[in-house]
């Protein structure tokens, strides 16, 4: 198995575990965590992409970087507005969701 | 060409100072960058009329390396209908997001997240490269995001992380598209994949770019966000998050669906959109019938008004591109995207300055308010007539366009879910205009001044006028139309 094959079946597996968490986390904190394992999926993805052919492909590289600076921020907001949100109401979790957390 | 650049630095650097500065130089920055940002799409928007479509290559860089800006006509008229509906939003914001009435968070909050706001949406409407459309759509939710959750109590802020969720999977959904269409074809410019070889992955690419976008513009059954986000948020704020920010996904859509991949538009998907777009018509019109609050009325009318946009993708997309009708359905989306986004403005403004009087948007609550405030009655009157489509108003052009290229098409049933939503509209209106203009003894309260009141009549007046001078917003939409929809004309 060549590095980038390896490279784009890793991000698969994180996009995967990622997807799994999304539907079956409760918490919003980790709700968060999952976003972002999906999106880093996606990046080395993108970034075996870049070294299929033979020699690089710049490209992909400005993307991610670009990609992670997008992602870092949307975490951030998430994480603060998590954080305000069981400040202001008590728990971490959405009102309907309350039974089994 | 500099007005290009402008409608994207002025709404930027304006954010960053407000940022930056405190108390009323935020508001007076603010208010300035705004002032600028419209002149700069004015300007834009009459030389496009004037020099056709214009290009930019950002930094002198060519694709596929570089970023190309392009404002033609369907980018023009979404920007100038976002500069009069973001101007109209900051200068309710002058009275009713003022310190003392809103507390100091939310007075100094709102300008610096409008301003990006007003960034991202011109940023969305110019690019033509897939992943500067997706940086652009991002920057739109986060700060969209901060909106719905400036008010910073409990309910607030359970929407605002309601709306992230659907706005964040979207976004990852958008991007393992962008990341196959790359590995398929490396090139990310829209000009470059439409003249690209077909690929394998194409159409699992589409899928994907498409579900996403459809999560952000909020199409049924992904509209559940929606109504506590918009209905929660401070009036002027909902009148951007409503009538504006679902556009600009929109528009990606059509960029994705009309200019990227034509020849991947099967008339089954086709036909699937336009089926959620009559399920959201008939579920967002329902929903408004059983509200009880003005805000959720007019926040489920979006829900509903979403669906049409999608009534006319089986009209001139896939094989119906070719034919003579197509140009005409494309001509009465742009009307109904405009109409609906100055209407549904004008309509969040009037019942933010009803909320600012009585305290609570409740429906008895506003009983006879029209004695009281007669503009502000007049503009939410105007609007109405918009949403439900009676003539003279933009949304009854886009109606009867969209309608005719059904019955041209043999489609005829797209055009009767067109009038049997007109229809749930003017019941679920109803509601509000009688309470409005009920025959009821008020209190005297401390009503807004009447130059206050001129803002939403101005927007919901552009939303008719859209309808009795539609001729010269009709050339327009005609510049730099994709192919796949030119043809039919």
């Amino acid at each position: 198995m060549t590095s980038p094959t390896l490279y784009a079946l890793t991000g698969a597996a994180l996009i995967g575990i990622g997807f799994y968490g999304l539907i079956e986390a409760q918490h919003l904190l980790r709700r968060v965590i999952t976003f972002n394992l999906i999106g880093s999926g996606l990046f080395v993805f993108l970034g075996a992409v870049g070294a299929r052919n033979d020699g690089f492909d710049p490209i992909p590289q400005a993307l991610i970087i670009t990609g992670i600076v997008v992602a870092l921020s949307a975490s951030a907001l998430a994480v603060g507005l998590v954080v305000a949100h069981s400040r202001a109401s008590g728990r971490a979790t959405f009102p309907e969701e309350d039974e089994d957390a | 060409m500099s007005a290009l650049a402008a409608v994207l630095v002025l709404p930027l650097a304006g954010a960053l100072f407000a940022v930056a500065l405190s108390g009323r130089a935020t508001r007076i920055v603010a208010l300035a960058a705004s002032a600028g940002t419209l002149a700069a799409a004015l300007a834009l928007a009459a030389s496009v009329i004037s020099h056709g479509t214009l290009r930019l290559e950002v930094g002198g860089w060519a694709p596929p390396v570089g970023i190309v800006l392009e404002a033609d006509g369907l980018s023009i008229a979404m920007i100038v209908m976002t500069a009069f509906v973001m101007v109209a939003a900051s200068l309710s914001a002058c009275h009713m997001l003022a310190p003392e009435a809103a507390g100091p968070r939310v007075a100094f909050g709102f300008w610096p997240l409008m301003l990006l706001l007003w960034t991202a949406l011109n940023a969305v409407f110019l690019s033509r490269d897939l992943f500067n459309l997706y940086v652009g759509i991002e920057l739109l939710s986060l700060a969209a995001i901060g909106l719905v959750a400036l008010e910073g109590k409990a309910a607030a802020l359970s929407a605002a992380i309601r709306y992230m969720i659907f706005a964040l999977a979207g976004s990852l959904l958008y991007l393992a598209g962008l990341v196959l269409v790359y590995a398929a074809h490396g090139a990310l410019d829209i000009g470059l994949l439409a003249d690209r070889m077909p690929a394998e992955t194409d159409a699992l690419a589409l899928a994907l770019m498409t579900a996403g976008l459809m999560a952000k513009t909020a199409l049924f059954p992904f509209h559940v966000w929606l109504p506590p986000a918009h209905g929660g948020a401070a009036a002027p704020a909902s009148a951007m998050l409503s009538g504006l920010v679902p556009k600009a996904s929109f528009i990606i859509l059509l960029r994705l669906w009309f200019e990227v991949m034509p020849d991947r538009a099967a008339g089954e998907a086709l036909t699937l959109m336009a089926a959620l777009g009559i399920a959201a018509v008939v579920w967002g019109s329902v929903g408004a019938l059983v509200q009880i609050r003005m805000k959720l009325i007019v926040a489920y009318s979006t829900v509903a008004q979403i669906g049409y946009l999608f009534l006319f993708f089986p009209l001139a997309g896939g094989a119906s591109a070719e034919q003579p009708w197509a140009g005409g359905a494309w001509n009465g989306m742009v009307f109904f995207a405009v109409s609906h986004g100055l209407a549904k403005a004008a309509m969040f403004i009037a019942v933010g300055q009803w909320m600012s009087v009585r305290g609570s948007d409740r429906l008895d609550e506003m009983r006879g308010f029209a004695s009281a405030m007669p503009m502000t009655a007049f503009a939410f009157v105007l609007a109405s007539i918009t949403i439900v489509g009676l003539p003279p108003s933009g949304g009854f052009t886009a109606k009867y366009l969209i309608m005719t290229s059904a019955f041209a098409a043999g489609q005829w049933f797209w055009g009767l879910v067109m009038a049997g939503g007109g229809l749930l509209a003017a019941a679920y209106l109803y509601r509000p205009v009688a309470e409005i203009f009920a025959r009821a003894d008020i209190p005297a309260l401390p009503v807004p001044s009447r130059v206050w009141q001129v803002v939403p009549l101005f927007l919901a007046c552009a939303a008719v006028a859209l309808g009795i001078a539609s001729s010269a917003p009709f050339e327009l939409l005609t510049m730099g139309r994709p192919q796949a929809a030119e043809d039919g004309l």
